[in-house]
């Protein structure tokens, strides 16, 4: 037994030094006064200056900011309501399909993902002149595509672990739908939508292969040009970039991490507190 | 704050969403319309339904189509850049122009059928590696002590949230010739000439196993949590010893995460594009990278499309499994 969970200790250590060298790495050197981004010249903040100077890398972070949030909103809505199918409305016509199409977006690879929407969005322009050109509408449209699949599964997998006894019961009583909907269903998964908006953000801010197909001129977000750069061989100030992003990710997972457990752990209270008082 | 304290302000907010639904409730346009759908059979169940399946229909489905439609198309000069399929021509005559010279093209050209060979080779060894390494790991998560278990899952799920883009980025720095290994393996004396790593089959391997890793975990982790410690005591008590019990049970049991996590990870891996072209050498044939470069540098969209179809054929089985294993895991959840 004691020769097992040293092998499982040295397991998980070697395991995450793998998952975690690469990324401290990129923070380490940020702070590195030489160009040769691994030759260590001391002690620096000169290219976290240099970040704030270069607007080309600012106006794309607003652009990715700004695709995010609305994507991220637009996928909770929509992968809401077909986690909702999926999860409650028990067998309908065309189930399989639906529950097909939001699991497929998942793994597709992403180079066809990109070219299917950029050919879908060229004939519809030439059929409706809508969308005019490419940029802005097209990528969150793209965007949401891809990430409302990862909401629909996280909000899916949530329903579908509760029962549905409360949203019967008042049901039973008589309440409408739309009212069950927002007092008793919404409150259940707002942790799941929650991460599952947290989630669509950073796919979306994230997202390369996509946004390079459909994108058009003057649109180019940021990991658009973070590849051009990096392309080129490795730069300082994408690391105090990469070191940036890492630190609000961490920050907001850990953030959503505390208040979905305290929401956890209150919804659990309150159902115990119900259960008491029958 | 305690739950005493907390109780009246839910509830306030509670009634505040009953007033605004019941007042929208009251409003004839919503009656008016209400009425309206029911009577053509539409009910809000089926609109909830509706939105998101008409969604992906047309920005998931309808796409495929359309690039099976102009793979069969020839490529020309203009916008858009390919021929229509079909044709009106004088008199109400319809030409259709249906042209396989882009699949020809693929069976005839050695670059794609080597591209295509060789992106399976390298997804299919990357997907053993990450089993190698991602099982004992989920393995090691999975048998951790409760309070421990959260924490470690929590590591796991990180770096998938921070930039894949970044990730992959940050193994240039690690694997370059005066990289972090090679500076640290000098510094030692062990070697005296750098040894080159990065833009090499192997970087390539890093940088895919690095990162999809995590997708090969979690789904081993929720499969091996759930198992029934019982019966592996049961094995024990008999007398088995535990590599027996862990060859006869655990792997047996584990089996739909072995595949979802495999599917997660060679599914994706088949059509990567940015670890090759970040790590690999500038020749390294993958079809996701031959695929771009068909697109975005040959400008040839016909032939990109037909492209997109054959890798999207080669991933029709991987797919199947990965919705078998994955509807398994689900009974097995329910049981």
């Amino acid at each position: 037994m004691k020769q097992s969970s040293t092998f499982r200790i040295s397991v998980l250590v070697f395991g995450f030094a793998f998952l975690y060298i690469p990324i401290l790495s990129l923070i380490v050197y940020s702070f590195n006064k030489s160009r040769l981004v691994t030759v260590w010249g001391g002690f620096s903040t000169q290219w976290y200056g240099r970040l704030l100077e270069n607007r080309q890398i600012l106006d794309a972070a607003w652009l990715s900011l700004k695709i995010a949030a609305i994507n991220a909103t637009g996928a909770v809505i929509l992968g809401t309501l077909a986690g909702l199918a999926l999860a409650r409305f028990g067998k309908f016509r065309g189930r399989t399909l639906l529950s097909g199409m939001t699991t497929a977006p998942l793994v597709m690879p992403e180079v066809i993902t990109g070219l299917s929407l950029l050919m879908l969005f060229v004939v519809m322009e030439g059929a409706f002149g809508w969308p005019a050109g490419r940029g802005f509408t097209t990528i969150t449209i793209a965007h949401m595509t891809l990430t409302l699949a990862y909401v629909t599964v996280i909000v899916q997998s949530r329903l579908s672990s509760l029962d549905d006894s409360l949203e019967e019961a008042a049901m039973d009583l008589g309440a409408r739908p739309a009212k069950i909907f927002f007092l008793i269903t919404l409150p259940i998964i707002a942790p799941a939508l929650v991460s599952g908006w947290l989630l669509s953000f950073t796919i979306s801010l994230d997202d390369l292969v996509v946004t390079s197909f459909v994108s058009g001129p003057g649109s180019s977000t940021l990991p658009m040009v973070i590849f051009s750069k990096v392309r080129l061989g490795v730069s300082p100030d994408i690391n105090a970039l990469a070191t940036i992003i890492v630190l609000l990710v961490t920050i907001g997972v850990i953030l959503a991490g505390i208040f979905m457990a305290r929401q956890e752990k209150r919804r659990l209270r309150d159902m115990q507190m119900a259960a008491a008082a029958k | 704050m305690s739950a005493r304290a907390e109780a009246p302000r839910r509830h306030r907010h509670s009634a505040g969403v009953q007033l605004i639904l019941d007042f929208l409730h009251r409003l004839p346009p919503y009656r008016w319309t209400q009425a309206r759908l029911v009577r053509w059979g539409i009910t809000g169940r089926t609109a909830v339904a509706a939105i998101p399946y008409f969604w992906l229909l047309l920005f998931f489905l309808v796409p495929f189509i359309i690039v099976l439609k102009i793979a069969f198309s020839d490529a020309r000069i203009g916008i858009p850049p390919y021929q229509p399929l079909v044709q009106w021509m004088e008199g109400g005559v319809m030409q259709i122009n249906v042209h396989l010279k882009n699949f020809y093209s693929m069976v005839e050209d050695s670059l794609y059928w080597k591209a295509y060979l060789n992106s399976i080779k390298v997804a299919g060894i990357s997907t053993v590696l990450c089993l190698l390494i991602g099982y004992p790991m989920a393995y090691a998560v999975a048998r951790a002590q409760s309070t421990w278990r959260h924490i470690l899952l929590m590591m796991v799920i990180l770096p998938f949230w921070t930039s894949f883009l970044l990730r992959v980025y940050a193994w240039i720095g690690i694997l370059k010739n005066n990289g972090l290994i090679n500076n640290f393996l000098m510094w030692t004396g062990l070697i005296d000439e750098p040894i080159v790593m990065l833009q090499t089959d192997f970087a390539i391997y890093v940088g895919i196993v690095y990162s999809y890793l995590p997708f090969m975990i979690l789904p081993l982790y929720s499969n091996l949590e759930k198992m029934d410690l019982t019966l592996l005591e049961a094995a024990a008590d008999l007398g088995a010893r535990p590599f027996k019990t862990f060859m006869t049970i655990t792997l047996p049991l584990s089996l739909p995460g072995i595949v979802a996590g495999s599917m997660l990870v060679f599914i994706p891996a088949v059509g990567e594009f940015v670890i090759p072209e970040l790590l690999g050498p500038s020749d390294s044939l993958m079809i996701g990278k031959v695929l771009w470069q068909v697109f975005f540098t040959k400008r040839d969209w016909p032939a990109a499309c037909a492209v997109a179809i054959a890798l999207l054929l080669l991933l029709v089985i991987p797919i199947v499994l990965l919705q078998r294993a994955q509807a398994a895991e689900a009974r097995g959840a329910h049981r």
